[in-house]
């Protein structure tokens, strides 16, 4: 594979995020505005100074509305991107493209919305009106009957999973449990001060099985932005610099959008995968290198397969991994130091880029010692993303 | 299905629906003004006897559309009728009160007025005094509807005018009969089944609550085929014409061979159960929770996500199951999937 050129050459050098709370109150452009406005304040770079704006496809906020509220003026690059959660990292791929081929000095990444008090996407789409085109046609086998929600599409795979590698769902429990841990740290976090035991996982009602209440992460409404620029322009900015010693796209083999229900086996992410391989081969890094992850928490059986499609243990054995504390602080690998979107916040998992880059700072309220090097993932289910954050050596 | 009542309903057409009505007044100046402003009806015939003599009338005349204002029984009646209704010792006195039981009891427990023909003999004048009988002229076999399924009634009501009424505020068949008939009304209403409509609502088995329609699929050239074949009892799965190869979902194109060319082939419908939930929230009104859905890996070597009539605590992974077309509503046939013995006995 070969090298890519911006990896090692591009840094994130500010974050900005609203509160996360689950009804904020004011406009979803409001949120993204607020954001944009605190991570370049975080950089240090003026919004004259942006010249491009990457977000989400399912973002509501226009980068030109943000533009023209912030005085950023005029744009050279602007970059959206799909499916969902699988676009937060991916976001940062597209800055350090532009930023590293010099089509911008400064990108921001952003996503806003108000998930819980305005549009839910864990509803699902049972609302959605039927359009004759390809991406509606897809919930054709879907909707009709019944399987309406990301839990449901979740589950189906993951029952197939426990199935085949003997996890049970106190294996799945351990992951809200970590989680739920961090976040009871973190005064940021929606579940600040409320950590779960796995018993209380296994108390919490089905919502769809073998998913329990405490598998699914909450929704929330709120904003994260993130600035990226050279590594050479982040050195003399205010905050220390997260290098982006990787970042990477995947589609895989069969893919679907959340319902990838007829490849070889349901027990993999082979999406992750693609993007597992990227970022440690373009890297130089592995598994072993990586001090801490953030691994995306929509629900908390992607968990188990983005630890063994990333490398950290064999196919299947993600339920002896995440034994005996390894994923929690003081563990080999803790993961979701913030909390989690399942203790934290669900932002689509732009929050977990943030608590990446606070982990390289040095500044996470759940530091990791020594921590040289941590890998990020977006959604899961759906073509992703993925990122290695390193410090500046 | 409720209670089948056509032939009591058919024994009850041609009968009184009730006893004649007297008008509480005589065609009068003061309701007709109301009436014509309430109505935007400028005509001078109505209020001025000069217009109305000018007009060949020889004196005002009642507005012809006004002819049911006449004998409306008024609020204070309509409340008593009202509650005579709401108590249930009370026999049902009249033949339309037969007849709306009846209905009811067929689960056509809504109503909509639906359309109402007059037809006049001659204008009314002031100091008209009308009674009117009221007869069952039609009930229909069910029909559907854009609102449900039901029997239209037509009711006639035929007005007579009795100058030397008096007083009276009722007054017998004989009376009325010698009155001069001034016109005669029919009036139409549904009765209906709440939640039968037509493409907007479907029962769930025999006298179950109506609840919404299941989402729609969304159709294209590419998936429309599916929907098509199990609406005609039919399970199928695309097939590449050029290397066989069976696709599931559809697809336009063969990932094997690139033929853009397809049929497809009849599934037997058996399969094993290769993975599967039972959702319990969110609880959608169209569906019945726990709801148990398969992903099932059909013997022609596709899977498929389907309904399951299983007993939850009955899935596990690797049963076999057999597909039954379901019908849900005029548009959507589905498979769904129950449990075969593990050893299934081919001998009979």
């Amino acid at each position: 594979m070969s090298q890519h050129s911006f990896a090692g050459k591009v840094a994130i050098a500010g974050i900005g995020a609203t509160e996360f709370s689950k009804d904020s109150g004011r406009s979803e452009l409001r949120l993204a505005v607020e954001a944009v406005a605190g991570a370049l304040a975080d950089a240090g770079i003026a919004p004259t100074e942006v010249g491009g704006m990457v977000t989400y496809s399912s973002e509501t906020n226009p980068d030109v509305d943000i533009a023209r509220s912030l005085g950023i003026g005029e744009l050279t690059f602007f970059s959206r991107i799909h499916y969902g959660g699988g676009a937060a990292c991916a976001t940062i791929q597209q800055a350090a493209l532009a930023v590293a081929s010099g089509v911008a000095d400064v990108v921001v990444c952003y996503r806003a919305f108000n998930e819980r008090s305005g549009n839910r996407f864990g509803a699902g789409v049972q609302d959605r009106a039927p359009m004759a085109n390809a991406e509606s046609a897809h919930f054709a086998f879907y909707m009709p009957v019944g399987l309406l929600t990301p839990a449901q599409w979740v589950a189906m795979a993951a029952q197939r999973y426990l199935h085949v590698s003997g996890a049970t769902s106190e294996d799945l429990g351990r992951v809200a449990v970590a989680d739920r841990r961090h976040a009871a740290t973190n005064p940021k976090a929606w579940f600040y001060g409320q950590p779960i035991t796995l018993a209380e996982h296994q108390e919490s009602r089905f919502i769809v099985e073998p998913l329990h209440l405490l598998d699914c992460c909450q929704e929330t409404d709120g904003a994260q932005a993130i600035v990226v620029t050279s590594l050479e322009r982040a050195r003399d900015l205010p905050n220390p610099p997260a290098v982006v010693a990787a970042a990477a796209q995947g589609s895989g083999e069969g893919q679907d959008m959340m319902t990838s229900y007829y490849r070889d086996d349901l027990c993999g992410l082979p999406e992750m995968s693609v993007v597992a391989r990227q970022l440690w081969a373009t890297s130089g890094l592995g598994p072993d290198d990586m001090q801490a992850a953030i691994l995306y928490d929509h629900f908390t059986p992607y968990v188990l397969y983005q630890l063994e499609e990333l490398g950290f243990c064999a196919k299947g054995e993600a339920k002896d991994f995440v034994a005996d504390g390894r994923i929690e602080l003081g563990g080999a690998l803790p993961i979701n130091t913030h909390g989690g979107q399942l203790g934290e916040a669900y932002l689509h998992g732009m929050n977990g880029i943030a608590e990446g880059v606070r982990l390289v700072r040095g500044s996470s309220v759940n530091q990791v010692p020594e921590l040289e090097h941590v890998v990020v993932t977006a959604g899961t289910g759906v073509p992703t993303s993925g990122l290695i954050l390193g410090v500046d050596r | 299905m409720s209670a089948d009542h056509s032939e009591e309903l058919a024994a009850l057409v041609g009968r009184r629906s009730g006893a004649p009505q007297v008008a509480p007044d005589a065609v009068n100046l003061a309701m007709i003004r109301h009436w014509v402003e309430a109505m935007g009806d400028e005509n001078p015939v109505y209020l001025s006897e000069e217009a109305a003599t000018d007009a060949g009338f020889g004196g005002i005349v009642a507005p012809p559309t006004m002819l049911q204002a006449w004998i409306m029984r008024g609020l204070k009646a309509s409340l008593e009728a009202e509650s005579r209704r709401a108590e249930p010792e009370t026999t049902a006195g009249s033949d339309n009160d037969r007849m709306m039981a009846l209905l009811d009891d067929e689960g056509r427990t809504s109503v909509v007025a639906t359309n109402c023909d007059q037809h006049y003999v001659r204008p009314l004048r002031l100091g008209e005094r009308l009674v009117t009988t009221s007869t069952i002229e039609d009930i229909t076999a069910e029909k559907k509807t854009g609102l449900g399924e039901g029997r239209f009634v037509t009711t006639r009501i035929d007005f007579v005018s009795l100058p030397d009424l008096g007083e009276h505020a009722s007054v017998s068949e004989e009376v009325v009969a010698a009155g001069e008939p001034v016109a005669t009304m029919r009036f139409r209403i549904l009765k209906y089944r709440p939640g039968t409509a037509k493409g907007a609502e479907v029962r769930d088995g025999d006298g179950g609550p109506a609840r919404p329609r299941r989402p729609r699929p969304a159709l294209t050239q590419d998936n429309a085929f599916f929907f098509e074949g199990t609406r005609a009892g039919k399970l199928l799965i695309q097939r590449c014409v050029s290397c066989h190869t069976l696709r599931h979902p559809p697809l336009p194109a063969c990932a094997v061979c690139g033929s853009l060319d397809w049929d497809t082939v009849q599934a037997s419908g058996r399969g094993e159960l290769y993975s599967f939930v039972v959702v319990h929230y969110p609880k959608v009104p169209s569906f019945d929770y726990p709801l148990p859905i398969g992903l099932v890996a059909l013997e022609e070597g596709t899977r498929l996500v389907a309904d399951l009539a299983i007993d939850p605590a009955e899935l596990r992974i690797g049963m076999p199951v057999e597909a039954e077309l379901v019908s849900f509503d005029d548009e959507l046939t589905l498979p769904v999937f129950h449990g075969l013995p593990a050893e299934r006995d081919e001998g009979g």
